[in-house]
């Protein structure tokens, strides 16, 4: 387990190190995640190494969205100045983006594996 | 009183308690529309609204669980790599579709909302919203958006496909998972992830990738749009 948040911090920490000194538009965090694909693929890091921790991370990944959630009260003036365009624009866009992105990839992957 | 409430505990235990409750009841009933994200925003903030705490009071202990997501999102290269195989034979219907996904959501969420009457700033607002915050933060500032509200409209994006993705996606005949983990990961970045996770391994494997990929993309397509259209 140690070993484990040792490894998923410190990736993350590296990410964050080669988002700041290379000015990257790409968060730290993303950046962390592919170092640590091509880790597992390389044999640095071994599956088993990250497995509890990350598993645990996962699991509960919902629950860490909630304070950023809950930081949208801050905005509800602006929102609600003009709440049409806002939430209209988001919504209809959210499932066009759905749509387009799934159907693209079906259509180019074929209908099976 | 007030002093405990200031403490990162209250945040903390507000935040959890009212999780574990959204959770235990989304499960009981299992309606979509109960999504324990979403729930617990929505909580949350009456609850502070009803009590008059302040947001930073809030904040103090918030702020701690969120940073948890940052190690989680390096955590998403698990799912990736022990679907490696099924995404790889795939890799390109899954880059041309994130593109795809990453174009038609900056031309539908500025469309819309300039068509509904937006001021411009709002408009510029909506462009990054289907990407991950840190990216769609340093985009709103760069193209000249409201950054706190592109901030909230990441979120709302979010919640929209974690409550409705899989199911939106299955009643549009997007069956494979790896077409219906693209689609939510592309248009809802992490929370639509979380939610994907739990319904399917390789989906939220996919997913994951997605929000890379899109972050990427939209960061990449939205500078050249203006130079294009210098709107």
């Amino acid at each position: 387990m140690l070993q484990g948040l040792v490894l998923l911090f410190g990736f993350q920490f590296i990410g964050e190190l080669l988002s700041h000194l290379f000015a990257l538009p790409i968060p730290g965090n993303v950046i962390g995640m592919a170092l640590m694909l091509v880790a597992l693929t390389s044999g640095i890091v071994k599956e088993e190494s990250i497995s509890e921790a990350g598993e645990l991370l996962l699991k509960y990944m919902a629950l860490f969205f909630v304070p950023a959630g809950v930081g949208v009260m801050l905005y509800f003036d602006l929102i609600a100045r003009e709440w049409l365009p806002i939430i209209v624009g988001t919504v209809v866009s959210t499932f066009v983006v759905m749509a387009v992105t799934g159907w693209t990839e079906q259509l180019l992957g074929g209908a099976d594996d | 009183m007030t002093e405990l409430v200031t403490t990162p505990l209250f945040g903390i235990i507000l935040t959890l308690a009212t999780f574990w409750i959204a959770e235990l009841v989304y499960r009981r009933t299992g309606f979509i529309l109960l999504n324990p994200v979403f729930v617990s925003i929505c909580s949350i903030i009456i609850f502070l609204k009803m009590t008059h705490i302040d947001y930073a009071a809030y904040a103090s202990g918030g702020k701690l669980l969120l940073f948890l997501l940052g190690p989680s999102v390096v955590a998403l290269a698990l799912p990736l790599w022990q679907r490696r195989e099924q995404i790889l034979k795939r890799k390109l219907p899954i880059l041309v579709g994130v593109c795809a996904g990453a174009l038609s959501s900056i031309i539908s969420a500025a469309g819309t909302a300039w068509l509904l009457g937006g001021s411009h700033k709002v408009v510029l607002s909506l462009v990054p919203k289907s990407v991950t915050t840190p990216i769609a933060i340093g985009i709103s500032e760069k193209i000249g958006g409201i950054v706190p509200l592109t901030a909230a409209l990441v979120v709302l994006t979010g919640c929209i496909g974690a409550i409705c993705g899989p199911e939106f996606c299955r009643l549009i005949r997007i069956r494979k998972a790896t077409s219906m983990g693209l689609a939510i990961g592309t248009a809802s970045h992490g929370i639509g992830t979380a939610r994907v996770l739990e319904e399917d391994r390789l989906a939220g494997a996919v997913s994951g990738l997605a929000i890379g990929l899109n972050g990427l993309a939209t960061a990449i397509l939205v500078p050249l749009l203006w130079f294009l259209f210098g709107w």
